[in-house]
């Protein structure tokens, strides 16, 4: 069948010890039926598609220097007098956690690579979940019947982001140590339970001795587990339902178009991990990370200037520091609007958007097909405005997270970068929504201009009566495909306001929400040149 | 060059630009930044004279701080403040100021070390004062490892809240910041604490002894300043921040890179 | 569902249109397979395969050069560096013949399957997920069966007993939960300079010395940070103290002197000593210290966010996330001894707030 290769196996079946082998399982497990439909599994090539395993190569590095960690790694606040090798440190009172770390990093030989690959891997492991979610999300990745692997891929999120701050927490120093007290301040305001959440997760008061102990087993086996579950689910969805492909010459809705698994894929994606390790291992070898020795042990009474937390959480701290300060008493009770709202509402309401997205658009277009053709973002632009918007967002926070470093750095006033921020809160995203979805809309404009004029070829030709012009070349057939092979919906529209019979029609709640959004969605566009329009140009009088 | 021309047009080609200047332009600032300050040597230990100082005063200080350094809405009253404020000021190049701020900030030194002698002894003489520090009270004692442990505590004590863990400055209100302490002089960093220039405040040697100013002298000197960064590049030493800037920029950059080589088509063979 | 389409690698049919006649931009097909050089150039070929052992070879001997700067390469070795400047040896060493190492199987791999393995494009089917409708209507009638033999539907009894028992056994988990910390109680209220009662007096100890701090010690523009005494590292018999940082977390303080007529507020006047006022080091807003004192303007500004308090009024909020003042605590001298003492405890709780604070 596979007439697509010129050298396919044939003959008969090698009777040798590795054949035996592959029987001898196969007898018991039946893998035969497994290879003959995996083996040549076809996935599509694009670089975009590589950035999930970037996050997926990063958590394994994670997995595998995180327990070469624990093996050294002491979990314990009880407090310990430091007379290892760093001298700076010498009698000085920390916790048996800190001085473990700095053994770690100064007396156990590869201790601090290893801590700073593991370090650098988990930054590396969520800014490429980021990417890979904001590639699945622009390209509309996500949509039926993938909308449950974008959840599963969504909570990997989540988790990888929970496991990065209690990993920061553990070696017990005054940065770690500050986190967890901003951490402690924001549990407390909960409304009702805050002050019995806090006494039961820090075992009596802040800091008390049994967080670091406690977060170790979060870090080390309570989240991974269930990181572990949700990523093998992620695989095998994304390995069921096939990859998704970008539009183009041969490709259908109906068909994957690639290279097989064996041995490309194996050696491509196989080939990867290791490159992601090899850079990764370098950067543990070439810049530092986390110096905990510099920042001292833990103590709640000392603070450095610049008391910042890894960059995934860099966002809430920017919401904290430009939220207002609104604190509300009621009835003999505190509402700290000033840390609920940018701790908890503010990224809740951010992340369940995230989360809810597959639907909520589905709901919005009717759409119930399956997709496996990629949109190129600037044919929805309406989506990709929104994802701009998200983005800004978080960037506002993000920045407002950094305002002191941003202060000094610039030479900037921190009071007027965070009334900046807190305007541009609000602005950016709107900012952001309509400048991407402007930009998405030219695009589509000179798409549609490729497509009835041809390209550019850069050649300047003078004519015979002088007038110069640039040459422009026809595109070819796979080309012109490409570029006009994208739906262009029409919006929902309402039903008439009675029905053949004359009875006033009632309408499902939401729907009429369902129509102003489906025509905020679909409304704008640039329509797509017709054939018509092609082959009045093309016969006619040449390319002008 | 032909190959060259033929993929500029890639759509790829713009990113890998940018990505090529991004590294130049940071490449080039890291190659640049830690450019040494000026430093005058203060060695010249003339025998200060009042008359000189109050000369020197006139022509370069009073505009701001008044005729008999009394004060005015330029410039605070500098009765009482010592000969250890005058040096630090004018020693870090502070003073005089050159334009009205939220700050002095540091500038190459306009006096010599005998002017600025000369005119702490006339500061000195409107009113008592902590005096310029002698040597011995801020000479490094290399080896006492004791005394860098002591001096670290006292540093995320007293220091660190507004100076950074590793000496490197952080930001206060309304554009004022507490500068940097690399590359400072060990004698200004005991007079600064000794005086409490502009908004610092002052740690008289009644709540921090003077082998306690020592010590934390000895930690910034010996740890902020000298110390190797063992992990490898020390990225200014700002913490997370700029792990966090290096790994977007650099490591995803890298990686990003990696993905577009391995998915990338091979060049086709030139068969028509 | 798994049926043999799946492996069905063919291509589809090229539909090349005559120009003029149909749509322009229907689908041409997949383009026809391009070879490389090394497809048809053994010379090539075996170049690529060289540059892949090349790769293959060099992390070998990465790999060797890891097992030696190991073995030799001390660990406190210090090496200076252009650009990195003092940087440790062995760590540089270990991480950057590891990641040769690993980079160069990796690069090797990639550029294998680049120049030496297929790269012409398989095309395989894809099938709708969902089942087809005799599938469905099989399979919905098995759930069905097996739902009537077990009678769930007609005995409620049991189906709501089973319900009411599975809803209940999770409590016991719940419960078990309850000694992970003891209750709250007033605990967040009190703070060790409280522990004489209300009008007890704790002498204030300079943290930096340990000893006790006399009025004419604290000087105008100076910072002095504060703790009560008795609260040490240290119990009296050389054993860790234990609740030293729960206590010093709540009990931390810092004293700045000013003149007294720069004092906006009357209690505060009250509560300080010839202008000497104490403060809680402890953010209001999420329980950062704040020691970022200026002196000139008496603000103090936390560096965690940014929030600015006026120690001359009342330690009010002038700019930032945090909602309430600084609490200060009340100060007095002893007369016998000449040192400051506080007296009695805070009058609010210190730190971040909490439902219950009021």
């Amino acid at each position: 069948m596979s007439n697509a290769h010129s050298n396919k196996a044939t003959g008969p079946i090698p009777d040798n010890a590795a054949t035996k082998t592959a029987d001898y399982f196969d007898e018991r497990l039946g893998i035969y039926g497994a290879a003959k439909k995996n083996l040549r599994k076809v996935f599509p090539d694009h670089w975009s598609f590589m950035l999930g395993e970037v996050a997926l190569y990063s958590f394994i590095i994670i997995l595998l220097t995180g327990v070469w960690l624990t093996l050294f790694f002491k979990p314990s606040m009880t407090e310990v007098v430091y007379d290892g090798s760093y001298v700076p440190l010498q009698g000085i009172h920390m916790s048996e956690a800190y001085a473990s770390t700095l053994d770690i990093s100064f007396d156990i030989r590869g201790g601090l690579a290893i801590r700073q690959i593991h370090h650098w891997a988990a930054l590396i492991f969520v800014s490429s979940l980021f990417v890979h979610m904001f590639r699945i999300f622009f390209t509309g990745a996500f949509r039926k019947p993938r909308e449950m692997n974008w959840l599963f891929g969504f909570l990997l999120l989540v988790l990888a982001m929970v496991n990065g701050f209690t990993g920061y927490s553990l070696p017990d120093d005054l940065l770690s140590g500050t986190g967890l007290r901003i951490a402690e301040g924001v549990v407390l305001a909960i409304p009702l339970v805050g002050t019995y959440l806090q006494f039961f997760l820090f075992g009596g008061e802040f800091p008390g001795t049994d967080i670091v102990p406690r977060l170790f087993t979060i870090h080390v086996l309570l989240v991974p587990a269930i990181m572990v579950g949700l990523l093998t689910v992620h695989l095998i969805l994304v390995f069921y339902h096939k990859h998704t492909q970008f539009p183009g010459a041969g490709r259908t809705e109906k068909n994957v178009v690639g290279l097989p698994l064996l041995p490309v894929y194996t050696a491509k994606a196989g080939g990867f991990f290791f490159i992601v390790f090899g850079i990764t291992a370098a950067l543990g070898g070439l810049v530092q990370i986390n110096p905990i020795w510099s920042y001292g042990p833990y103590h709640p009474g000392q603070i450095t200037a610049g008391s910042q937390p890894d960059w995934y959480i860099g966002f809430l701290e920017g919401s904290l520091r430009i939220m207002p300060n609104w604190e509300t008493n009621l009835w003999g009770h505190t509402i700290s609007w000033n840390v609920l709202i940018p701790s908890l509402v503010v990224p809740g309401v951010m992340f369940t958007f995230i989360a809810a997205y597959p639907w909520l658009e589905a709901w919005v277009t009717g759409d119930k097909r399956e997709h496996h053709l990629l949109d190129r973002p600037r044919n929805v632009p309406v989506r990709t405005g929104l994802g701009a918007a998200w983005i800004a967002m978080y960037l506002v926070l993000w920045i407002g997270g950094g305002n002191d470093i941003i202060a000094t750095h610039f030479h900037l006033s921190i009071n007027s970068i965070t009334w900046t921020m807190r305007v541009l809160f609000f602005v950016a995203p709107v900012l952001a929504f309509v400048v991407a979805r402007r930009i998405a809309m030219a695009l589509q404009r000179r798409d549609k201009d490729k497509v009835l004029h041809g390209r550019e070829t850069g050649i300047i030709k003078k004519l015979p009566h002088g007038e110069f012009i640039e040459v422009h070349e026809p595109l070819d057939a796979e080309r012109l495909h490409f570029l006009t092979s994208h739906e262009q919906p029409t919006p929902a529209a309402l039903p008439p306001a009675v029905d053949e019979n004359g009875v006033a029609r009632k309408l499902k709640p939401g729907e009429k929400l369902r129509v102003r959004l489906s025509r905020w969605y679909f409304d704008e566009k640039v329509e797509k040149p017709t054939a018509e329009e092609y082959k009045e140009i093309t016969s006619g009088h040449g390319h002008h | 060059m032909k190959k060259l021309s033929a993929r500029r047009r890639h759509p790829l080609a713009a990113l890998v630009v940018l990505l090529f200047a991004l590294a130049a332009t940071g490449g080039l600032y890291a190659a640049f930044a830690p450019a040494k300050p000026a430093q005058a040597e203060g060695a010249a230990t003339a025998l200060s004279d009042i008359e000189e100082g109050k000369k020197l005063y006139l022509s370069g200080c009073s505009s701001c701080h008044g005729l008999n350094g009394q004060g005015s809405s330029d410039g605070p009253s500098l009765v009482g403040v010592g000969a250890a404020a005058v040096d630090f000021q004018v020693m870090t190049g502070r003073m005089p100021m050159q334009q009205q701020g939220p700050q002095a900030p540091r500038k190459p030194v306009v006096f010599t070390q005998e002017q600025s002698d000369q005119l702490g002894a006339f500061i000195a003489s409107l009113g008592a004062g902590p005096a310029v520090p002698r040597e011995e009270d801020y000479a490094l004692e290399e080896g006492n490892n004791a005394m860098i442990a002591e001096g670290g505590e006292l540093f995320r004590t007293n220091c660190s809240q507004c100076h950074n863990f590793a000496g490197e400055g952080g930001a206060l209100p309304d554009g004022k910041f507490a500068p940097s302490l690399v590359d400072v002089d060990p004698k200004h960093i005991y007079e600064a604490m000794l005086t409490g220039p502009q908004n610092m405040p002052s740690f008289p040697d009644t709540i921090m002894p003077p082998e306690q100013k020592k010590a934390i002298v000895t930690y910034i000197t010996g740890v902020t300043k000298d110390e190797p960064n063992p992990g490898g590049l020390g990225l200014g030493r700002l913490g997370p921040v700029s792990e966090g800037l290096f790994v977007w920029i650099f490591g995803l950059g890298f990686l990003i890179a990696a993905a577009i080589w391995i998915a990338a088509r091979t060049p086709k063979a030139r068969t028509k | 569902m798994s049926s043999n389409h799946d492996m069905s690698e063919e291509k589809l049919p090229a539909a090349h249109a005559p120009a003029g006649t149909l749509d322009p931009f229907a689908d041409p097909g997949l383009p026809e397979h391009e070879p490389r050089r090394t497809d048809i150039d053994e010379k090539a070929a075996k170049r690529a395969e060289r540059q892949v052992s090349l790769l293959f070879v060099i992390s070998m001997l990465a790999t060797v050069g890891f097992i030696a700067s190991y073995v030799t390469i001390d660990k406190y070795r210090i090496v200076d560096l252009f650009f990195f400047g003092k940087i440790g040896a062995l760590n540089l060493a270990l991480g950057v013949t590891l990641g040769i190492a690993l980079f160069c199987i990796g690069a090797g791999a990639v550029h294998w399957a680049r120049t030496l393995m297929t790269d012409e494009e398989i095309v395989q089917e894809r099938h709708e997920l969902k089942s087809s409708p005799e599938d469905r209507e099989a399979g919905i009638r098995e759930f069905q069966q097996g739902a009537a033999d077990s009678g769930i539907g007609r005995r409620p009894l049991i189906r709501r007993t089973m319900i009411g028992a599975m809803a209940l056994v999770p409590l016991s988990g719940v419960v078990l939960l309850r000694d992970l910390g003891p209750l709250p109680g007033n605990k967040l209220r009190h703070t060790f300079w409280g522990r004489k009662g209300p009008e007890g007096r704790t002498v204030i100890i300079n943290e930096n010395t340990g000893k006790p701090l006399k009025p004419d010690h604290i000087i105008k523009g100076s910072l002095t940070m504060a703790k009560p005494e008795g609260l040490n590292q240290e119990t009296e018999d050389h054993q860790p103290n234990e609740h030293y940082l729960a206590e010093m977390g709540k009990a931390v303080i810092l004293l700045v002197r000013l003149e007294p007529d720069e004092i906006k507020s009357k209690k505060q006047l009250e509560w300080s000593y010839q202008g000497i006022v104490a403060y809680s080091k402890i953010c209001t807003h999420v329980g950062c210290p704040i020691g970022l004192y200026e002196q000139q303007t008496h603000h103090l500004l936390c560096p965690c966010h940014q929030s600015t308090f006026d120690l001359a009024d009342d330690g009010a909020v002038v700019f930032g996330p945090a909602a309430r003042s600084l609490p200060q605590l009340k100060i007095t001298v002893n007369e016998s001894t000449g040192f400051l003492e506080a007296v009695g405890d805070f009058a609010e709780p210190v730190g971040p707030s909490f439902w219950e604070r009021g």
